[in-house]
Formats: C-alpha cells, structure tokens, sequence
C-alpha cells in the first residue's frame, strides 16, 4: 500500500487513475491547478476508499509550489509519484507565438522533471516507491504537425531513462508511460484520431505495468509496433511524410 | 477544443442525430459552456428514442461530470454528479451496506437522467419515483449554480422535466438501507393473465417484477415468471467484465420463431413450484447490462420500444393490449410487466398506480402501425407511455396522457425562455407551446 503524489491530477488520465488507486486502497495526494475541481476528486476517491485523499495546489510553471510538494512528501512514510502534466498547444499556435515553446516544455517536461527530481532523495531514503511518467508516442519522432509538445515528451523520456537508471540501484521503480491517442480533454474535438482509447484502458495498462515492475510501455499495446515501424522509417523519407 | 461534430443515437438506434457536443470534465466548464451556449444535457443515452438527441443543434455529454462529492455513512446521504451512473454508486456502496434508492433496469443509466425521467424500478410500488428520493439537487443556470429544493416548482419541473430546466450538475440523494450486496430472489413460474395480477395483489416483497412471454396466446396468454426478491448478505462471487455485441446481428437472429422458442424455454426454465437463488445485485437489477451493446441484436434498422402504464382498473384493457402484442408476432423475447404504486416526484412523471406494460419489437412497419394503436389504447385506458421509451407518439396524445403539462411548461418557460434546452422529442412532440 502507498501513497500516490499525482501531478497534473484533474488532467482526464489522472482522474482515472487517481480512482483507480482509491479501489486498490491506495492513498492520493492531488496536486493541480484548479483546487475545487481536486477537491471534488478527492472526494470521489475517499468514497472509493482511498486511506488519504487531499487536493494541493501544484503549478509546474512556479517553484514555489514544487517545494511545496516536496514539504507535503516529506512528511509521508513512503510514497509513489504520477505525473499526468503536459500541454499541447496546436503547432500552428506555436509557430505563429514560439514564446510558447518554453511554457509547453516546463509544463511536459522540466517542471515535472524539477519537481522529481526534488523528490528523488526522499524516495531513495525509503527504499521503495514507485515514479510512474506520463510521456506519450508523440516523443518518440518529431512530426510536423506537434514537433515542439513531441519534443519535450522526448526530453522527458530521456529523462525518465536516467531516473530509472538512478532509482533503480535503490530499490524505486519508475515507469515510463507512453500512450497513443486518449479520449480525453485534450484531444475531445481534434480530428483524424487513430486507435483512440478509453483512459480507463490506459490506466489499467499503467498499473499493469506498476505491478510486473515495466519499464516502458506502450499503451494500448498497439502503439509498440505501430512506433516500432514510425521509428524504423529514415529520416530521407519520413522527412517528406506527415502522419 | 470544446465543440464536436457527431451523429450520435438513441438506445433503439431508429432515431439519430447530428450536432455539436461538448463533454465538459469539469463544473467550472460546465459553468462556461451554460453561459456561453446552452445546450440540452445528456447522460449515457439509454432512452430509447430520441430525448436523449438534439439533432442539428448542440448538446452537454455529461458523462466525465461523474464523481462522488460527499457520502455520509450514518444517515446515507450521497451527493453525487449528475453524470455517474447508477450501476457504479450500486458497486461502490453496497458493500457499506447503501443503495441508490430507485434502480431501473439498467446500471448504464446516469444520475441526471434518473433525475430528468423520473425513473421507476422494482421497488416502485413501495419506494416510488427516483425523484421522490432526491433532497436536493444543483442546477447549472446561465447565471451559475442554483440549488433547488423539493416543494418547489422548479424541482417540480426538473424532476421527470425531460431536461428541460437546464443541466443538472448535481444531486443529494437519500441511499436506501440494504442488507449486503447480493440478491435473494424468489422466482414463480405464472401460468396466465389472471395469475400474474392475483400474484401481483399478494406480493408484498421490496423487489418484485413480472417477466411475461409476449409471444403466448390464448389460454397461456400473460404466461411468465414473477421474481420477488429482497436484499441480502453473503458471499457471491463478482461479475465478470461483460461481453460485447460486435457487430451488428443478422435479421433471423431475432425472428419470431426463434422468440417462441426461447421464451418457452426461458418459462420453462422455472420449477412449477417455483425456486430461490441468491444473485449479485448487478445480475438481478441489470440483467441485460452483462451484454454490452445488446441493442445490436437487433441489426442495423434498430427496434422500438413500448411501455405504458394504465390505472388498476383497467387492468382488462391492458389484456387486450397484450392480445394484440401477442397475436402480432412481432414481439421479442422478454416483456416486462410491474406493478407501479403511485409514487412521482414531478409534473412530467411517467409514474401512476397501475401497471405497467414493456415490450421491444424490431423497427418494421407493422411494429409502427401497432405501436401506435397501442398508444391510442393507452390514451383510452386514462394511462400513459414512457417518454423515456417512445419514438412515435404524437404530441396531442401526450399532452392529453400528461395532465400537468401546463404546470410544467410554466416552470420550464421561466427557465428557458429561448428554448435553449429543447431535444428532438421535445420538439417532435412540441412540448414547449401551449396547445
Ligand atoms: C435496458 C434498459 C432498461 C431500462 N429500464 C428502465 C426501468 O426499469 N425504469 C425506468 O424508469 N427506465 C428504464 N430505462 C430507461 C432509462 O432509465 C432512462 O431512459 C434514463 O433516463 C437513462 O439515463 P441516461 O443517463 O442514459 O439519460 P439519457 O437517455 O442520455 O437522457 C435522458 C433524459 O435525461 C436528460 N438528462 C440526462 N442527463 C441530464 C442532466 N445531467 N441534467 C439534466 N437533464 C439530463 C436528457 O436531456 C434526456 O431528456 C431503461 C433503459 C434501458 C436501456
Ligand atoms: N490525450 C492524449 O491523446 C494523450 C496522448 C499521449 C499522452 N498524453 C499525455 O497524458 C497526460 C494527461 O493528459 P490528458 O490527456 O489527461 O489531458 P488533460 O486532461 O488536458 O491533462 C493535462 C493536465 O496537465 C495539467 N497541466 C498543464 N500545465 C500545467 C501546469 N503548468 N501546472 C500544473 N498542471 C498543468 C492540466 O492541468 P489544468 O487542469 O490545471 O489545466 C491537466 O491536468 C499529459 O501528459 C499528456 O501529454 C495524452
């Protein structure tokens, strides 16, 4: 039994997963932006049964609130981190306003990279724990149609290998989570959207994967050869492709 | 992002449409979208016709506004979003011993959508209406969130009002007290007609419901079984995840002789002396909800179905209904029959005491020309048809069924003046003018 530090915890993904953890008796701490929209998760998940259930305020673009995560962590026994953060403005938006760029990249990337990072002491110390990361298929090739949201999801892949690799000789296993297209608020609108999957299936698959100690996974698992062949393609031909 | 373009349809799959929606996750974006646009809300569209559809305009998916707010464990009072549903409150509560007060016969149905028809469930004829079990619930009004209390109009007009005061966000609902988390149900087989209602005058159990053989005729005619059942404890393994229909069935699948048959095995499946069995809760309330997606059974045109409700006394007429089901042939394999007590919350409410008469049929001509007979005998009977069910009735005939009408229209006027809220049934049945 652990406790879960969710970041980014009203993003649709979390939400599920956060109830998903309630069920298994799992605590969760909630940390976002919006606190009346965590408050009322957490009420569902204290309803769920979760041993803790708390809301608190996160914002990965403000170092103020990362230390405050890091003051609430350490007074936990153990604890397991999520991280469900990312924005993804429209590439257009991006291409007309790249001052964009460094807020997409905090938001998916080094704001949730700071705040683990701050965190990792205290997870070394317990011994256990488990980091699941949030990334997606988009990080694994940049697509002219999301290449700056797609590169930082790669940076923080990148990222995720290293803490894996750091963590690891500790006894704190981290997850790297990379899903395809989710029916979620982010993506509820957009068209053209292959595979599209329930979160419920995603998060099944994420704690699948905490449970059998994965490392990286595609979910749901059609992405792994679909990336496997998008990865194999040279960059001469993929250059002239959009997909 | 908050806008998609989708053609979306009823559970009976005759009726469709195509519009905008939105699915807001959140009850600040709900705020937003009821100042910005307001639209019809929909939960996860079980009604069978088209209330549930606003085809060529917009309308709210509720669905993601699912969550929990406050459960008190001493008195069971639950405050819940409009869009959970009532099959996952069953799974989360039973076990502490709570249920939702009024279930109808899918687990599938949300919150909001129990709200806006009112619904009824095997417990009627002593619980009454989902609505008369609501202490309170929160509208989402152009202007913000407004709590609305029984007693008042308003609640009068939301309750059973089809949606058309407005979004609920919200509900607080009084849990029913239940012994555990299965079901132990008694089954009788019933040999006709006259059997089941003197069964159905004795029965004096919390749940009780009539499964009838639509196809049985003559002597046999009203043949079935009735379950009484009560809730229990004990051990009972849970259900497993259901299965899919995965495409749609061919035409024989559902063609009347392979319902003969199968309702005459299904009958005979009961001893005479009749039996008890305990089963999970989610298998006695929602029987067919294991079998996702069942509607495809009945192939791509979709079905129908009928379900009315006429006083007690009129009890002969609802026989000849059922004459007339059953010599058409067109009935498919399970009708429901039930007793109502008189319990209604709203002015809209489908409830009366009497009882009520469920049958699907395949969407083909001749189940039209029936099914619009059926609700002329209705209207003559002093009864009422389900708007949750109906696809087809004419809107003189319902307001002539609906004596409130103007009541609610009222209410619904002062809350919608621009008629923002309307669904394709609303408008099918020009429910929002005066006659
Ligand atoms: C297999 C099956 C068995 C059934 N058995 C029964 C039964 O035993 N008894 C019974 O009474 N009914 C029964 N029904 C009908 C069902 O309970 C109702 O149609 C119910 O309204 C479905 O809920 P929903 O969430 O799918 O709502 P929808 O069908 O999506 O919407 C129904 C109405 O509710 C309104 N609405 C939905 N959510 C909101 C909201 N948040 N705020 C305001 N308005 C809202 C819509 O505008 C619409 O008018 C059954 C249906 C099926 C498929
Ligand atoms: N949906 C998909 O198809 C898909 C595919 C692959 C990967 N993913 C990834 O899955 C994760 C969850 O996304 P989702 O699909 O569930 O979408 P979502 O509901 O839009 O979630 C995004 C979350 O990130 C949060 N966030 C953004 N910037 C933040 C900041 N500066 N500080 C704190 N929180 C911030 C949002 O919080 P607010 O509520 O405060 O805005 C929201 O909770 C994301 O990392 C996303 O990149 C999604």
């Amino acid at each position: 039994m652990t406790t879960w530090i969710i970041l980014g915890g009203t993003s649709t993904i979390a939400r599920v997963f956060a109830r998903s953890a309630a069920e298994r008796g799992e605590g969760v701490i909630l940390a976002g932006r919006d606190l009346d929209d965590l408050n009322a998760s957490a009420a569902d998940c204290a309803a769920r049964g979760a041993p803790v259930a708390e809301a608190v305020a996160f914002d990965a673009r403000d170092r103020k609130s990362i230390l405050g995560i890091v003051e609430r962590a350490r007074t936990l026994d153990a604890f397991s981190v999520a991280v469900f953060v990312g924005s993804m403005p429209p590439q257009d938006q991006i291409d007309a306003e790249p001052a964009l760029i460094e807020g997409t990249v905090t938001d998916s990337f080094t704001g949730p990279a700071e705040c683990l990072t701050r965190l990792a002491p205290l997870m070394e110390a317990h011994g256990k724990g488990t980091v699941v990361g949030v990334g997606s298929v988009a990080g694994d090739r940049g697509r002219v149609g999301n290449y700056v949201y797609g590169a930082a999801k790669a940076g923080f892949h990148a990222y995720l290998s290293g803490l894996r690799n750091r963590l690891g000789r500790k006894g704190v296993h981290v997850v790297t989570v990379k899903p395809g297209t989710v029916d979620t608020a982010m993506t509820w609108g957009l068209d053209k959207l292959p595979f599209l999957a329930q979160p419920d299936k995603i998060v099944s698959d994420i704690f699948r994967a905490v449970d059998r100690k994965r490392d990286v996974i595609y979910t749901p698992i059609i992405w792994w050869p679909v990336m496997t062949v998008i990865r194999a393609i040279p960059e001469r031909i993929f250059k002239k492709m959009s997909i | 992002m908050r806008w998609k373009t989708v053609e979306y349809s009823g559970w009976g799959r005759v009726e469709s449409a195509t519009g905008e929606i939105a699915r807001p996750e959140r009850a600040s974006t709900l705020a937003a979208l009821a100042s910005e646009r307001p639209a019809p809300a929909i939960g996860q569209r079980r009604s069978y016709g088209d209330a549930c559809l606003n085809d060529g305009g917009a309308a709210v998916d509720m669905t993601r506004l699912d969550r929990v707010l406050d459960f008190d464990a001493e008195s069971g009072l639950l405050t819940v979003e409009a869009g959970a549903t009532l099959g996952d409150l069953a799974r989360i509560f039973a076990p502490k011993g709570w249920l939702p007060p009024v279930m109808p016969g899918t687990g599938f149905a949300t919150v909001g959508g129990a709200i806006a028809m009112d619904v009824h469930g095997k417990n009627h004829h002593g619980a009454g209406s989902f609505g008369q079990h609501v202490t309170s619930l929160v509208l989402m009004t152009r202007e913000g969130p407004k709590t609305v209390k029984p007693g008042s109009a308003l609640f009068k007009a939301t309750v059973g009002g089809l949606g058309q005061t407005g979004p609920v966000l919200s509900a607080t609902i009084q849990m029913l007290k239940a012994k555990g988390d299965v079901m132990i149900v008694t089954e009788h087989r019933i040999r006709n007609w006259d059997h089941f209602l003197d069964r159905f005058a004795r029965t004096d159990t919390t749940y009780s419901v009539g499964w009838i053989d639509a196809t049985a005729r003559g002597a046999a005619l009203g043949r079935g079984i009735l379950e009484e059942a009560e809730t229990g404890g004990g051990l009972v393994k849970p259900a497993k995840r259901g299965k899919r229909v995965p495409f749609n069935a061919p035409a024989f699948t559902l063609s009347p002789p392979v319902v003969r048959a199968f309702n005459a095995a299904y009958w005979r499946r009961v001893p005479d002396s009749g039996r008890t069995v305990v089963k999970p809760i989610d298998d006695f309330f929602f029987p067919l909800d294991k079998i996702l997606d069942w509607n495809k059974l009945y192939g791509k045109q979709g079905f129908h179905q009928f379900q009315c409700v006429v006083p007690l006394d009129q009890a002969p007429a609802l026989k000849a209904m059922l004459d007339q089901i059953a010599a058409s042939g067109l009935a498919s394999p399970l009708a429901v029959l039930k007793r109502m007590g008189p319990g209604r919350a709203g002015y809209m409410s489908f409830p009366m005491e009497g009882y009520t008469l469920a049958v699907d049929f395949p969407n083909v001509a001749a189940a039209e020309r029936l099914i619009r007979a059926l609700e002329g005998d209705t209207v003559a009977a002093g009864g009422r048809i389900y708007l949750a069910k109906d696809a087809l009735a004419s809107g003189d005939a319902v307001r002539a069924m609906y004596p409130e009408h103007g009541k609610w229209l009222k209410e619904v006027t002062k809350a919608d003046s621009d008629g923002a809220y309307q669904t394709s049934l609303v408008r099918r049945l020009k429910l929002r003018s005066a006659p």
